[in-house]
């Protein structure tokens, strides 16, 4: 069911018919079918699942969660310890 | 990965925790159907955070999991056969039938190959027309769109060397078995939520109303997974029965409409065993006939094949919280990870499974996973 | 990628001998005139070292005074090539790292070679000159060495065993079952980075990262560890089935529990990444240049600091500790303060969908 993960298209292209795309996932790229997505356009997160999209991401309502998390101060430390190895 | 750490953030995580130890006053028992719900919960450990008078009773797992004896072995008969090439995903190896599984009949010669996307069997279908090849299609709502679209695909491009074992179970109907049990001890439920991603929120509101019980659309992070849990606790508290989204970010009331018109198209509903369950009315989706040129069951003549589930196996009980695992008399004995003989014990995240894992440290630190 | 793989491939020059033969044949393998030349105009040039061209049918030795390390392991990768290394390199450095885990230093290594017939010249070529660079760079020698080939079909490629010899340098030698409570886990780097770069490479699950291969040989690392404290109580190299495994076998070896902390676990963010899509635990990914320590705890920091000072351990950390409670039992406390268990794998972790 379950293991679904959100990704940036990058790029979407037509291939035998359908449209795929490549989405970008912290860092992970992979090919990514979006038939069931007709309208999405690059630059918005996709919810994939064994190489679909099965939705789009409502970034509105999930800004609207995180801005509940800043406003209260809870954002801490566990951001910047994330990115510590990225240039390593 | 952003929008996904966000939700991961521990101040967030202990706010909500803090909201659900003032909203709880009476003790309740939540079932979160989804197996990668449970698999986080045991992940980040929630379960022991949570106030005693909230128990979450495990649901039947993933749909790996559940799915029935009788599909497995007739996936192990198929990919035994010369010149088949079985493509299936990873999960799924280690799930035994009657008595092997994937890796035994790759290890006897069978041809097996895990894949990441339905649609790479196809590809691979595509690249070796000598060959025939199946895809072990296997899943709830979440996983058919993508079958679906093998198949299609299949189909538009007369791949006739690809066809699919399909074995689709659905979640509405199992929600509804566990419900109308007389016994059952579920005050609420968890929504999966990446089910209702792909199916949207419409099936649950009758549910909701004629059991008169929570339904909260649920996410998989600790904070969606918490905020699903204050929901119910929420309405529980104060009499509450709706269909409610914890999970908006991913799940819309309607759904993914192209989705869900192309699973009708291609699937059509049956009754379906669930491993170690038994039978579900209307729980399952099979191929429609328009299909039925790319069903492995057919192209191979496996219908015949039948398995018996074991007598011995109460993971029915276990699921409507009427029995804790270990007061099964086959646990640990007759059934363990590494001889399963239900769906609470094949998944890792099942009730059973993690009871038997976790036992070790029960004794000596009261770390009960499973069901408190 | 493929082009990088490809350059190293052709930059090999052929001698002449070879070149009659741009695949390995059956013959490669039966000892007549065919084994010969490949033993003398590929490895022996590559390896060049007086104790292998010596050429007898056994390598004799004079070894420093002290105890002997002894070790051996098979190599067989898909594919031979990935990112930041090849099955040559992790030959080397996976039997140099097995030595120095006991506090030996490695000085000599046994190669030999299982080969596919067909196998390309070039390719053959190209991972022996990445195996004897990697053993000049680790100052060991390769003394002796075998060839076989097997039929087309009845290998993938190149499979590669090494045995290595190597002197302890310490009274006191790291061992599995010496871990005491009390003891603090130390990790000397980023988790997961070989088992992920594989796995990228694989078919039907490649995705593109910049991950690489963390492969390398870890005795400096050891020998400055080792000068710094005479409580190093044991070192791993977390391989198959990652840190989570190694450390599950230390504490039934030693019957100690450990705990770990998930915050201090480090992880690049594309291995996590990774991970998150095919549904896997970094701790349980491979690692080829990475160590596990488990000092006491008075000379954790000092070791710390030694490690964090060398380029092979820059990113090393104190990940959690030794504890009397659930003896034979690893578990890692959450980031929400929570403990779950990290059981023994019951084999290679898989992609999952759910």
């Amino acid at each position: 069911m379950c293991l679904a993960v959100p990704g940036q298209v990058k790029e979407i292209y037509g291939e035998n018919g359908m449209q795929m795309g490549r989405v970008n996932f912290g860092g992970i790229v992979k090919e990514v079918c979006l038939a069931y997505l007709p309208e999405i356009a690059v630059g918005e997160y996709v919810v994939v699942h064994v190489g679909f999209a099965i939705n789009k991401l409502d970034e509105a309502a999930a800004m609207k969660s995180i801005r509940t998390f800043k406003d209260l101060g809870l954002f801490e430390e566990e951001f910047g310890e994330l990115g510590a190895f990225e240039s390593s | 990965m952003k929008y996904q750490e966000e939700f991961r953030n521990s101040g967030a995580v202990q706010r909500l925790l803090a909201e659900i130890r003032e909203t709880v006053t009476r003790p309740w028992s939540l079932m979160e159907v989804c197996g990668g719900q449970t698999h986080s919960i045991l992940r980040n450990g929630l379960d022991q955070l949570l106030p005693k008078e909230i128990r979450l009773i495990h649901g039947p797992g993933c749909p790996v999991c559940v799915t029935p004896l009788v599909a497995i072995d007739r996936a192990l008969a198929i990919a035994a056969r010369p010149g088949v090439i079985f493509c299936s995903f990873g999960d799924m190896l280690r799930v035994p039938g009657s008595d092997k599984d994937l890796f035994r009949i790759k290890s006897e010669g069978g041809d097996v190959r895990i894949v990441y996307s339905p649609l790479d069997a196809v590809k691979i279908a595509r690249e070796n027309p000598g060959r025939e090849v199946v895809f072990f299609a296997i899943g709830f709502e979440t996983t058919a769109p993508a079958n679906a679209m093998a198949i299609e695909v299949a189909r538009q491009q007369s791949i006739r060397n690809f066809s699919a074992l399909v074995s689709h179970v659905l979640v509405p109907p199992a929600i509804e078995a566990i419900l109308s049990s007389p016994a059952t001890r579920v005050n609420a439920f968890l929504a999966a939520g990446h089910v209702c991603s792909v199916m949207g929120t419409w099936e649950y509101p009758p549910l909701a109303e004629k059991y008169h019980v929570p339904i909260v659309v649920t996410g998989f992070e600790p904070y969606d997974l918490l905020a699903g849990i204050l929901a119910c606790v929420r309405q529980l508290e104060r009499g509450e029965a709706r269909v409610e989204n914890a999970y908006e970010r991913a799940v819309s009331e309607q759904g993914n409409l192209p989705a869900q018109a192309l699973l009708s198209r291609v699937f059509t509903t049956i009754d379906r065993a669930w491993r170690g369950i038994g039978v579900i009315p209307r729980s399952g989706w099979a191929l429609s006939d328009a299909y039925r040129d790319f069903d492995a069951e057919h192209r191979f003549s496996v219908g015949g094949i039948v398995a018996n589930e074991s007598p011995l196996c109460h993971s029915g009980e276990v699921l409507q919280g009427l029995l804790k695992p270990n007061q099964c008399p086959a646990f640990g004995k007759q059934c363990t990870p590494r001889t399963p003989l239900g769906a609470t014990m094949v998944s890792n995240e099942g009730a059973c499974s993690a009871y038997y894992n976790y036992g070790r440290l029960i004794a000596a630190e009261e770390l009960l996973c499973s069901a408190k | 990628m493929l082009s990088e793989v490809e350059f190293v491939i052709e930059q090999w020059s052929c001698p002449l001998p070879l070149r009659d033969y741009p695949r390995i044949v059956m013959g490669h393998g039966g000892g007549g005139s065919l084994s010969a030349e490949l033993i003398e105009n590929l490895f022996v040039p590559a390896f060049r070292n007086d104790d292998l061209e010596a050429m007898a049918d056994s390598t004799v030795l004079t070894l420093p005074a002290g105890r002997i390390a002894f070790s051996t392991d098979a190599y067989v990768v898909h594919p031979l090539f990935f990112p930041g290394g090849s099955i040559g390199e992790l030959a080397v450095h996976g039997t140099c790292n097995d030595l120095s885990m006991s506090g030996a230093r490695p000085l000599y290594l046994s190669a030999s070679f299982i080969l596919e017939e067909g196998l390309e010249m070039k390719t053959l070529a190209a991972i022996v000159d990445r195996m004897a660079q990697a053993a000049r760079d680790a100052g060991v020698r390769i003394v002796t060495g075998d060839t076989k080939v097997v039929e087309r079909g009845h290998a993938d490629g190149c499979y590669i065993t090494t045995a290595g010899i190597g002197v302890v340098m310490t009274d006191h030698p790291p061992a599995p079952s010496k871990a005491k409570v009390g003891d603090v886990v130390l990790v000397s780097g980023t988790l997961g980075d070989h088992g992920m770069t594989v796995m990228s490479r694989r078919e039907n699950l490649s995705f593109e990262t910049v991950l690489e291969s963390d492969s390398a040989a870890l005795h400096p690392l050891v020998e400055a560890m080792l000068a710094a404290s005479g409580q190093v109580h044991v070192l791993r190299d977390p391989t198959r089935g990652g840190l989570a495994t190694s450390l599950n076998e230390i504490a039934q070896s030693s019957r100690v529990g450990i705990r770990i902390d998930e915050t201090a676990l480090p992880v690049r963010p594309a291995v996590a990444s990774a991970c998150e899509i095919l549904g896997m635990d970094p701790v349980y990914i491979a690692n080829e240049g990475k160590l596990v320590a488990i000092v006491a705890p008075e000379d954790a920091e000092r070791v710390l600091q030694v490690m964090r000072a060398n380029p092979l351990g820059h990113a090393a950390a104190i990940i959690g500790e030794v504890v009397a409670d659930h003896r034979g039992t690893l578990v890692e406390r959450t980031r929400f303060g929570a403990t779950r268990i990290l059981p023994l794998q019951i084999g290679e972790q898989l992609p999952r969908i759910c």
